[in-house]
């Protein structure tokens, strides 16, 4: 009798322990997908910004043609990197990134391209753009930390190794400085 | 260190209960003492904390926004602020975007309310608007999601309820007991043994509603720590709020439309007096020189720097942050500023902005002269041109 409430109650415990980690895992599961979903939606605004700059950037400044098409392949190069896994995507949006700090570089050479209202408010949107990036990829990068703790963790990484709960991948771009990277020559 | 900070409500909620239990002994002997029965009085305690939660709770943000004049605005009104606000809530993983108020004052000041992430709003000031460059504005609304994501709103609206019943009840029993108490006592219960009880209802008169006062003072200043410290952990630039501080402890302009109860959704104490140090204990907020010392000590950008930084700053070396929060993070590095030439508009620009949006605010309308001067068209105005005051040419309205 007194056994079998005991072992009652370990069965009990051990299912209610399974239920919680199991949950736990899905939650934080999710909150990383959202995570991610979230870069997605920034890098797609980020695409949709530069087709606009680019044309207004050429109103005033058509030689500094380089420089534009450096931009215009970046961009279609991170296109084209979407789906494609989060290594191969980060990649892509840190040489867009620094093809477009090189476009506002030399955009500040050019005074009447400074003043225009529209590029100031893409400048903007651009610069808020970047931010947000990187707060999404900042915020997806701790909740895959979050995540893969749980994985890796004893007891809950025999349970996610039941279930097939993969280790997030981290978004990683490399620091401004590092990313200079010799200049693309085009034509 | 996502999670919600939960144990950190553990100390706070001791706190509440015990104001709760303040509150309750009040009614308690008030009851006693003048209705006969302390089961009345706890009844009437009750109802009144019930009635104030229940406004509070629905009409809480509503009325605070309307009472300090605060106006809506959207992205289009101004880009920046806007985009700011959505930079933070993505930093914080809040999951909805908070309404957006400015309100037409030079102080500077800024605060957040609203009882859950949904319904969330952060005002600012126009007067801490202009003054702010882009990081100086992250830290400062950086601050303001912090309350909003460690629900420090709803944490601080039931102790502001439970302060104000206590208060209302100790102000009203005390009036009672001065004008008519004498002749309830004599015909009700009299004797000897209501002479101890009268004692005690009068010490708890007096003392219960500055206990409150000095509970709720020390929740609020806690939160305060615990904001400036996922304003750093959010924007990876603690000295982007650092400096805002510096600018808005440098202002002596007192806002307007300040209200007491309000006073911790503030971004610093809106009764701060220029000269006159408030003491420690009788402050909703840590002093400004103190929050600036702790965010400029930073090492990096985790809770865990905050509260090594808060503890080279107290020599006591207590922690303002829960474990909850410190266990299981890695190290976060800082971010360097952000890079001036970058679209950063100018001190003159930025009044410019938030004037523009003010006039537009109150329905001005703008005409672009073709010399340069910009018109500003009251709303309803009978004449059907107007003309430029520099170059004489006529606009139609």
């Amino acid at each position: 009798m007194i056994i079998g409430i005991v072992v009652g109650v370990i069965v009990f415990l051990l299912i209610l322990g399974f239920i919680l980690t199991y949950n736990g895992l899905v939650r934080l599961r999710n909150q990383m997908r959202n995570a991610w979903s979230q870069i997605d939606v920034q890098l797609k605004r980020r695409h949709d910004l530069i087709p606009n700059l680019v044309e207004t950037v050429k109103g005033y400044a058509a030689h500094e043609r380089q420089t534009l098409e450096a931009v215009t392949a970046a961009r279609n190069a991170a296109v084209g990197a979407i789906g494609k896994g989060v290594g191969a995507q980060a990649k892509a949006e840190g040489e867009l990134t620094g093809a477009l700090s090189r476009l506002l570089a030399v955009a500040e050479r050019y005074p009447d391209l400074k003043a225009n209202q529209n590029f100031l408010a893409l400048q903007e949107e651009l610069t808020s753009t970047e931010n947000k990036v990187a707060f999404a990829r900042q915020y997806y990068n701790d909740a895959t930390l979050h995540y893969n703790n749980k994985t890796q963790m004893f007891p809950s990484n025999i349970i996610a190794g039941m279930f097939g709960f993969r280790q997030g991948e981290f978004f990683e771009i490399e620091a401004p400085a590092e990313r200079e990277a010799p200049k693309v020559k085009f034509v | 260190m996502w999670e919600q900070i939960r144990s950190n409500q553990i100390r706070s909620t001791v706190l509440v209960i015990a104001m709760a239990g303040l509150l309750l002994l009040l009614g308690y002997f008030l009851g006693e003492l003048f209705l006969g029965s302390p089961v009345g009085g706890l009844i009437v305690a009750l109802v009144i904390w019930g009635f104030m939660t229940l406004v509070a709770y629905f009409q809480g943000d509503s009325i605070l926004l309307a009472v300090s004049g605060a106006r809506r605005i959207g992205p289009e009104d101004h880009p920046r602020l806007y985009n700011v606000v959505e930079e933070m809530k993505i930093a914080s993983g809040l999951e909805y975007m908070p309404a957006i108020y400015i309100i037409d004052d030079p102080a500077l000041n800024a605060f957040a309310t609203g009882r859950d992430p949904k319904r969330a709003s952060v005002a600012i000031t126009s007067g801490l608007l202009e003054k702010l460059n882009r990081d100086e504005l992250q830290g400062v609304i950086g601050h303001e999601m912090a309350h909003i994501k460690n629900r420090d709103v709803l944490l601080m609206t039931m102790c502001g309820v439970l302060l104000g019943t206590i208060v209302i009840l100790a102000y009203y029993a005390s009036r009672i007991l001065l004008f008519s108490g004498a002749g309830r006592r004599s015909s009700g219960r009299g004797g000897g043994g209501a002479l101890p009880l009268i004692i005690i209802a009068l010490v708890l008169m007096i003392l219960a509603p500055i206990a409150a006062q000095l509970i709720y003072y020390a929740i609020s200043r806690k939160r305060e720590y615990l904001a400036d410290a996922s304003s750093a952990l959010y924007t990876r630039y603690p000295e982007g709020l650092a400096s805002a501080l510096e600018k808005i402890g440098g202002s002596t302009v007192q806002l307007k439309t300040a209200n007491k109860a309000l006073a911790p959704m503030y971004i610093a104490n809106p009764f701060r007096t220029g000269a006159r140090a408030l003491s420690e204990w009788t402050s909703t907020h840590p002093p400004l020189a103190e929050r600036i010392r702790i965010l400029r000590s930073m090492g990096g950008a985790s809770y865990a720097d905050y509260n090594a930084a808060f503890a080279r700053t107290h020599k006591g070396g207590r922690s303002v942050i829960p474990a909850s929060a410190l266990a299981g993070t890695g190290a976060v590095g800082l971010r360097s500023p952000s890079p001036e030439t970058m679209g950063e508009p100018s001190r003159l620009e930025r009044h410019r902005e938030v004037s523009d949006l003010l006039w537009k605010q109150s329905n001005y309308r703008t005409i672009e002269c073709e010399c340069g001067t910009r018109l500003r068209v009251p709303p309803g105005i009978k004449h059907s041109t107007v003309r430029c005051p520099h170059c004489g040419r006529n606009h139609s309205v």
